[in-house]
């Protein structure tokens, strides 16, 4: 740290400190932006991108509650879960998707609505 | 013989024709010559039967009255009145034995004589049937015991008498004929029905020994004699109205529509003298008034029959007025007081008057023929003035014909001597114990014209010369079958059945047999007690006789005069008299004046009625269904506008709001979402808050 310049150790003394609240905000920020992704997007796989969002913000806020007490792994290992199920899911929603395209020729879910009466 | 036998032999006459008249009514066609013979056969053992019961209550039970009794109805004991029940029974006494046999005598040689004269009729079986049928009726009034079943029977009689008078029911005149004659009766039924309830409610029972009994303890109609006067009187109605007298005399001469037969048989010697029997079986129960009152209307319908009968031409209607002016003579003798003579005159009145039909009928039936084969169909086979000189070709009609005439004359040597010398005895009796000389000086003038119309009709049908000679070869006497009966009614007419002294009945077994039953009215009211009566009789009797007989003499005296010895010229005097004939031809304008003073007046109710019937009763109805349509057609209108419009308004709630609530359903997966999301913010912000 004494290769730094001297006003480093300052503007990093004026930085406030990082403390959990900062994750967790972030983690919501980008759980916000998921969802409004899922339910904005007409794109399936945009859509699937916001999943995507919504699972790694969720992965912070494992990992965030982890650091901050104790010393205690469990957010981290659950977190090596989620990414491994999220890759999963993902595997599976984009074969879904996939087929969608084959069925209905489009991948935009505005027109997949044949659910609806 | 036990009085049961009797009793069965009796109701054996009774049912015997009644079976008959079921038999021939539904087999009657069908039977070997329609039943003529089975009916005759079947009335004439009730004859022997009736012959038998009539001996043996003669020589065994002299004044007893022998019954059988049944209990009909048992009402208990009802509120207010007491114990109350209805016994129907049969009576045998020595009235209703020699009535019983006087019908079926007559029935019998009605059907044997119908055999001949209806032969070939349209139809044959149910007249025979209808003949079984009145000879059950008939012996229903003779034997009862009581006044409900008498009523019976005397209903009966008036239904058979409808029917056979409108046999010939396609002539119009035989079917008003008809119903003349039953409405006529009807009139008079009811004044007997109103008597039959005054004693009823007085007795609470309807048997003649009970009624009798109470009266004679001093048991009156609603406390007082008067009242029992007038149960008489009005009982004597039915009598007035059966047996023809005046003023409901108007229905006997049109029932002359009816073959003879039933002429002669039921307007002559059964039916019409039902009501003699009716007064002949209550008489104890009449007071001295009641007693004159039928005295009188009996006098002066014979009288007025008997000037009617003297102007008529058809030879029925001359024997129609005679049997109402007879039937006036019994009831006359009724009021008297000279019981035994009245109903002594009906059974001897029975045989002549029969025979004088049945003779009349043969007549008749040879005139019919000989007009058909000379084919003349406008000439009236009935009318006297077409016939005459029948003396050469029917003798056996003509010398009976002539006994009857003698018999209802009142020629010695005959039964109707006998009977009618009593009558008139009687009347003088009366004449001298109340000084009411009036009847008897009726009595002997009718005994005179009757002599005259009867010799007139003699005359005019049997001797001098026929109206049109070449007619006369195609008569012929009648068949055996038709002049058997004559034979033995006219043997029936000579004294000697009835007494073995040709000037004097009383000591006959008729009237032996038959004394003056003693009246059980209160004193006061009582007529002259029999003691006194007879005495008077007795007084009077040789006078009486000496009478009659000028009187009958005088008749036949002008009768001769007149028609066969030609000194007084019949058609001189009628056009000398000519108000008085036709008043006498017409009938004294009876039937003018009922249709004008009851006829007519019935009439135009009967419209008014009718407007009322049809204007305001059916308007009525008719506004009733209008005012139910109209409220039917409101009740329709608020179902369909008012129920129907709520239920279509639900259902339109329901589609808007279905409408409205389907947009939550967008089938994008994104907008499930969306909804998630904004749930848990609310959520979250709620818990917050709470």
């Amino acid at each position: 740290m004494e290769s730094l310049p001297k006003v480093v150790p300052e503007f990093l003394a004026w930085l406030p400190r990082v403390g959990l609240s900062h994750f967790l905000i972030v983690s919501a920020v980008l759980f916000s932006l998921g969802v409004f992704g899922i339910v904005t997007r007409r794109n399936a796989i945009l859509v699937l991108m916001g999943v995507e969002l919504i699972l790694n913000a969720a992965n912070l806020n494992l990992i965030a509650f982890s650091r901050y007490s104790g010393l205690n792994l469990d957010g981290q290992v659950a977190a090596v879960f989620v990414i491994i199920l999220a890759a999963a899911e993902a595997a599976i929603a984009l074969a879904i998707v996939l087929n969608i395209w084959h069925r209905f020729q489009t991948v935009n879910i505005d027109e997949v609505s044949t659910l609806k009466e | 013989m036990s009085p049961d036998t009797l009793i069965t032999l009796s109701l054996m006459t009774l049912l015997l024709p009644l079976a008959g008249f079921v038999v021939l009514i539904f087999t009657g066609r069908r039977l070997p010559r329609q039943g003529d013979w089975l009916e005759t056969s079947i009335v004439t053992v009730g004859l022997v039967l009736s012959l038998v019961v009539l001996v043996q209550k003669l020589t065994l039970y002299g004044g007893e009255t022998l019954s059988a009794r049944f209990t009909w109805v048992d009402f208990g004991t009802v509120p207010g009145i007491g114990p109350l029940r209805i016994v129907l029974g049969v009576a045998l006494d020595n009235l209703s034995t020699i009535m019983m046999a006087t019908v079926l005598v007559i029935s019998s040689v009605v059907h044997l004589f119908s055999i001949g004269y209806m032969q070939g009729d349209v139809r044959y079986s149910r007249y025979f049937a209808f003949l079984g049928f009145f000879t059950f009726s008939m012996l229903l009034i003779v034997l009862a015991d009581n006044l409900l079943l008498l009523y019976a029977g005397w209903e009966l009689v008036g239904i058979s008498s409808y029917l056979l008078i409108g046999h010939w029911y396609e002539k119009k005149s035989a079917s008003n004929a008809a119903m003349k004659a039953f409405i006529v009766n009807r009139i008079g039924d009811v004044g007997f029905f109103v008597g039959i309830l005054i004693l009823f409610t007085t007795f609470k029972t309807f048997g003649l020994t009970e009624i009798f009994e109470g009266i004679r303890s001093g048991v009156l109609p609603y406390g007082s004699e008067g009242w029992l006067t007038a149960a008489g009187v009005l009982i004597f109605c039915g009598a007035v109205g059966k047996s023809a007298q005046f003023p409901l005399h108007v229905w006997l001469p049109d029932a002359m529509e009816g073959p003879t037969p039933v002429s002669a048989l039921i307007h002559a010697a059964t039916m019409v003298a039902a009501g003699v029997y009716l007064v002949a079986r209550t008489f104890p129960l009449m007071t001295a008034e009641a007693l004159t009152v039928i005295a009188y209307i009996g006098a002066v319908t014979a009288l007025i029959s008997a000037t009617v009968a003297i102007a008529q031409n058809d030879i029925k209607r001359v024997l129609a007025y005679s049997t109402i002016s007879q039937l006036g003579y019994m009831v006359m003798a009724l009021g008297v007081g000279a019981y035994t003579a009245g109903f002594f005159h009906l059974v001897t009145h029975a045989m002549f008057k029969a025979g004088l039909f049945l003779g009349s009928g043969s007549v008749i039936h040879a005139m019919h023929h000989a007009l058909h084969r000379r084919h003349d169909h406008h000439t009236d086979p009935q009318d006297i003035r077409n016939m005459g000189a029948l003396r050469t070709r029917m003798p056996v009609t003509f010398w009976t014909f002539v006994v009857y005439t003698l018999a209802i004359s009142g020629v010695p040597l005959t039964t109707g001597f006998l009977s009618k010398d009593e009558i008139l005895a009687g009347s003088m009796a009366f004449g001298e114990l109340t000084g009411q000389v009036i009847i008897p000086l009726i009595g002997f003038l009718v005994a005179g014209l009757t002599a005259f119309y009867m010799f007139r009709l003699v005359i005019r049908t049997f001797l001098g010369a026929h109206a049109e000679p070449e007619r006369l070869s195609e008569i012929h006497e009648s068949p055996a079958v038709m002049t058997l009966p004559l034979i033995i009614l006219a043997a029936l007419s000579f004294f000697a059945v009835f007494s073995l002294n040709p000037v004097g009945a009383a000591s006959g077994w008729v009237m032996q047999s038959l004394p003056r039953p003693e009246s059980v009215t209160p004193v006061s009211v009582a007529p002259p007690p029999v003691a006194v009566f007879e005495d008077a009789l007795h007084h009077v009797h040789g006078g009486a006789m000496g009478l009659s007989l000028l009187m009958a003499g005088l008749g036949i005296l002008v009768a001769f005069t007149t028609y066969a010895w030609k000194k007084i010229d019949a058609d001189v005097v009628a056009q000398r008299l000519r108000p008085l004939h036709l008043f006498l031809l017409n009938k004294w304008f009876f039937d003018e004046t009922y249709d004008l003073l009851v006829v007519r007046p019935t009439l135009a109710v009967t419209r008014m009625l009718r407007w009322f019937d049809n204007t305001i009763v059916d308007g009525l109805v008719n506004g009733t269904g209008w005012l139910t349509r109209g409220v039917s057609f409101i009740s329709g209108k608020i179902d369909t506008v008012v129920v129907d419009g709520a239920v279509n308004m639900t259902a339109y709630l329901s589609g808007v709001l279905g409408l409205v609530l389907r947009k939550f359903q967008t089938g994008k997966v994104q907008t499930y979402i969306m909804f998630v999301v904004l749930s848990v913010v609310i959520f979250y912000f709620l818990y917050r808050l709470v």
